[in-house]
């Protein structure tokens, strides 16, 4: 503890692990984590968002947990200790979700459950919080969450716009007049495929912008 | 029988746990490089849902849901386990898997080889729990319609890998952009793979 009160909370190094995972270590589009639940629920903004929160929530409060406990858990059942912490933190959001949120929680069906399973909670913890302090491993969590969550949404935006006109439930394309023109709503949007093409394109713009990302 | 059959084709090529859910993605995406691992990483997927979802479709029904207790005695008619389901589901699983890892090892150590890290990460590999999940939420009614569930989806997983893994070999021959090199043409591949499988939308037995 007494190094930590060396170091101010928001020190540069701190503030990096909180902004890398935005772009140049997204945990999508870099290192590949999290796809699993990432597109299945992209459609509309709303369960979107709600995902992305009870992500960054869990990878994070996770995180904190792990690290605090990293000393202590023998290194052959680290992966049980983990899916235990994981499990209970899901299904606490799992439950808040079905009492404050009902039709979200109806929408997001089996994938609030699947965040058990979500690669970037186990490569978190694996790769940061067993081997951090419980304060930097909490940003990184924030972090990660954080990624996670804006690649959701620049996802869902893109497909809720263009596939049904709207965003978060109001009706823009109507708004600004251009069915009138003979716009139409592309079906195709809404279908799971164009979710993994959308990434695609996310991926071949990030990269595009910053050479050094391009895998050899 | 025409109803078992049905039920295993909409869960390979319809209801496909790659194409329509992206269940098991990270796994799909790291291992599709050469055809051979990513075969011997599908039968493995197929082996551990063939055995965890009939497990867990058991748990289910005679502990799990509510009143499911009731062969205990009247007194626990009332009992709803059901929030556990997270739990209990994922830690089946992460014994089913072990126990796979250790069959493997033994029986056939070139796989184990091969395979290397992604047999433990079978255990969160979003197929595997997605497809308990899925086995419980559309409630099939015997332990038949669960177990044929559980082949059909592993069978539809492996088709996946196999395939993207057998365009990926051929990819490496041809001029994709830069940026788009690896992991993005991966994703649009998919996507486009995705799309030819919607063409079996509608099929019925």
């Amino acid at each position: 503890m007494s190094d930590q009160e060396k170091e101010p909370l928001f020190s540069a190094k701190n503030i990096k692990l909180l902004t890398a995972p935005l772009d140049k270590n997204n945990p999508i589009t870099i290192q590949v984590l999290g796809i699993c639940s990432a597109l299945a629920v992209t459609v509309k903004l709303k369960p979107a968002l709600v995902m992305a929160l009870s992500v960054t929530i869990v990878v994070a409060v996770s995180n904190v947990v792990i690290a605090a406990l990293r000393s202590y858990i023998p290194d052959r059942i680290r992966i049980i200790v983990q899916l235990v912490v994981i499990a209970t933190l899901v299904i606490l959001v799992d439950q808040i979700l079905k009492a404050y949120a009902f039709d979200v929680s109806k929408q997001l069906s089996v994938f609030v459950g699947l965040i058990i399973t979500n690669c970037i909670l186990m490569g978190r913890l694996e790769a940061f919080a067993m081997a951090n302090k419980p304060w930097p491993s909490f940003l990184d969590g924030l972090g990660n969450g954080a990624g996670y969550g804006l690649i959701l949404v620049i996802v869902a935006f893109i497909r809720e716009l263009l596939g049904s006109g709207t965003i978060l439930g109001y009706p823009v394309m109507e708004k600004i007049g251009i069915y009138s023109i003979g716009y139409e709503n592309n079906g195709m949007m809404i279908l799971p495929p164009m979710a993994l093409i959308v990434v695609g394109l996310i991926i071949w713009v990030q990269r595009s912008r910053d050479k050094s990302l391009i895998e050899k | 029988m025409e109803h078992y059959l049905n039920i295993f084709i909409k869960s390979i090529f319809i209801d496909n746990m790659i194409f329509a859910f992206f269940l098991g993605m990270c796994s799909y995406l790291a291992v599709s490089k050469t055809v051979k691992t990513s075969l011997g990483l599908g039968i493995a997927v197929i082996f551990v849902l063939l055995i965890t979802v009939p497990v867990n479709f058991l748990i289910e029904k005679y502990v799990l849901k509510k009143g499911a207790l009731i062969w205990l005695g009247k007194g626990f008619a009332d009992v709803d386990l059901s929030f556990l389901t997270f739990m209990v589901f994922i830690a089946v699983i992460a014994a089913m898997t072990q126990l796979v890892e250790m069959v493997v090892e033994k029986f056939s150590p070139a796989l184990y080889n091969s395979l290397g890290i992604f047999l433990p990460l079978i255990a969160v590999n979003c197929a595997i729990l997605g497809a308990s999940l899925f086995m419980q939420e559309r409630e099939y009614e015997n332990i038949l319609e669960a177990t044929v569930f559980g082949a059909g989806s592993g069978v539809g997983w492996l088709l996946a890998i196999v395939g993207i893994a057998a365009i990926r070999e051929k990819l490496r021959y041809s001029n994709v952009p830069d940026p788009l090199k690896g992991l993005g043409i991966t994703f649009i591949l998919t996507g486009l793979m995705a799309i030819a499988f919607m063409g079996f939308m509608g099929i019925t037995l």
